[in-house]
């Protein structure tokens, strides 16, 4: 999923203080996850945000909904016929939602309520950690399924660099040193030997390297 | 045993404190509440395991709202007894209602009167 965190209370604040009419705007999907965007964290901002202006003497209103996604056409379509009564949204999506959210409604500021991170899982409550950066072409088949586009500070493709220490990698004692990880699951899987193979070089046209990037299906579109 | 407690304190029941989420102590605070304290099992006692110290959380966390948006996080309590002990009950609610009273009206309240 998308993992994000959520932003101080007095960032936001910061962000809408001159807007009177203001929705915050969560979604039911990753952020609702990581406890970041979802119903519950809207209650609470927005709960914060009426007492906070009400105790600056200010008549700001505040609305809470929530969509079940911000990624998709139809679910913005649902607060079309509300969005006249807002001067201002906080989005508590990812950066997509917040995004498709300002491209669909042009004339109001859409702001954004969470941090987002990157694509990781939730290892247990309250710890999220990172797995994939969408690279546009996996390569976990020859990796043992570890990601050492991701998960190695360097993203060498082709074993440790020296400064593997103990299984850890040399940016912090604290984080695992990917190639450490694949090498051990390589052998758990008897399959050390593909150890051996050079990876080639890796196209990273299909990364950020290459600018914004889409997924054209035609077999699919209507 | 029929104790005296300050009659200002409005008794939510909750099955487990574990259930007092941040938004209901926010709430409270929206409506009007001077002051909002959980009254918790004693840690290690929770039938449930760990619903106090998910309480103790949720509390510190609204301590930190309520910080920030100006309405003084001391207002939001947690206190840890066991049903037995039901002097300490009264004796908690006499000592919120001390520090509550100390701390004077919430200003939620205040800016409530004055907007309506
Ligand atoms: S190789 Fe690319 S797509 Fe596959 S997990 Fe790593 S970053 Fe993600
Ligand atoms: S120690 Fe391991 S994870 Fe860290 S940069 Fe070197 S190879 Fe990558």
């Amino acid at each position: 999923m998308i993992v994000a965190d959520k932003k101080p209370i007095e960032e936001i604040i910061e962000e809408i203080k001159n807007h009177e009419k203001i929705l915050i705007l969560g979604c039911n999907e990753c952020v609702t996850v990581c406890e970041a965007g979802g119903k519950k964290e809207v209650g609470v901002l927005a709960s914060a945000l009426r007492m906070y202006f009400l105790n600056q003497g200010k008549q700001v209103k505040i609305d809470e909904i929530t969509l079940e996604r911000q990624c998709d056409h139809e679910y913005l379509e649902e607060i079309r016929d509300r969005m006249d009564q807002y001067d201002a949204v906080v989005s508590l999506a990812c950066g997509v939602g917040v995004q498709f959210m300002a491209e669909k409604y042009h004339s109001t500021p859409i702001y954004p309520g969470v941090n987002t991170c990157f694509l990781g899982v939730t290892e247990e409550r309250g710890l999220w950690t990172e797995r994939c950066q969408a690279c546009g072409h996996c390569i976990l088949a020859s990796t043992g399924g570890i990601c050492p586009v991701a998960r190695c500070a360097k993203r060498i493709l082709n074993g440790p660099c020296g400064g593997s220490t103990k299984g850890k990698c040399e940016i912090d004692k604290e984080i695992d040193c990917a190639w450490q990880l694949i090498i051990d699951r390589l052998k758990a899987l008897d399959r050390l030997d593909e150890y051996e193979e050079l990876c080639p070089l890796k196209d990273w046209s299909t990364d950020r390297a290459g600018g914004p990037r889409k997924v054209v299906r035609e077999d699919v579109q209507q | 045993m029929r104790l005296q407690y300050p009659s200002n304190i409005k008794i939510i029941l909750v099955p487990c404190t574990g259930k007092v989420d941040v938004l209901y102590i926010l709430r409270a605070f929206e409506k009007g509440a001077d002051g909002v304290y959980v009254v918790g099992c004693l840690e290690g006692d929770c039938h449930f395991d760990n619903g106090n110290f998910r309480a103790r959380k949720r509390v510190e966390q609204a301590q930190k709202i309520l910080d920030v948006i100006g309405v003084g996080g001391e207002r939001a309590q947690m206190y840890n007894l066991s049903s037995s002990e039901a002097p300490r009950f009264a004796e908690i609610a006499i000592e919120m209602d001390e520090k509550i009273r100390a701390l004077g009206p919430s200003p939620i309240k205040a800016a409530k009167q004055k907007a309506a």
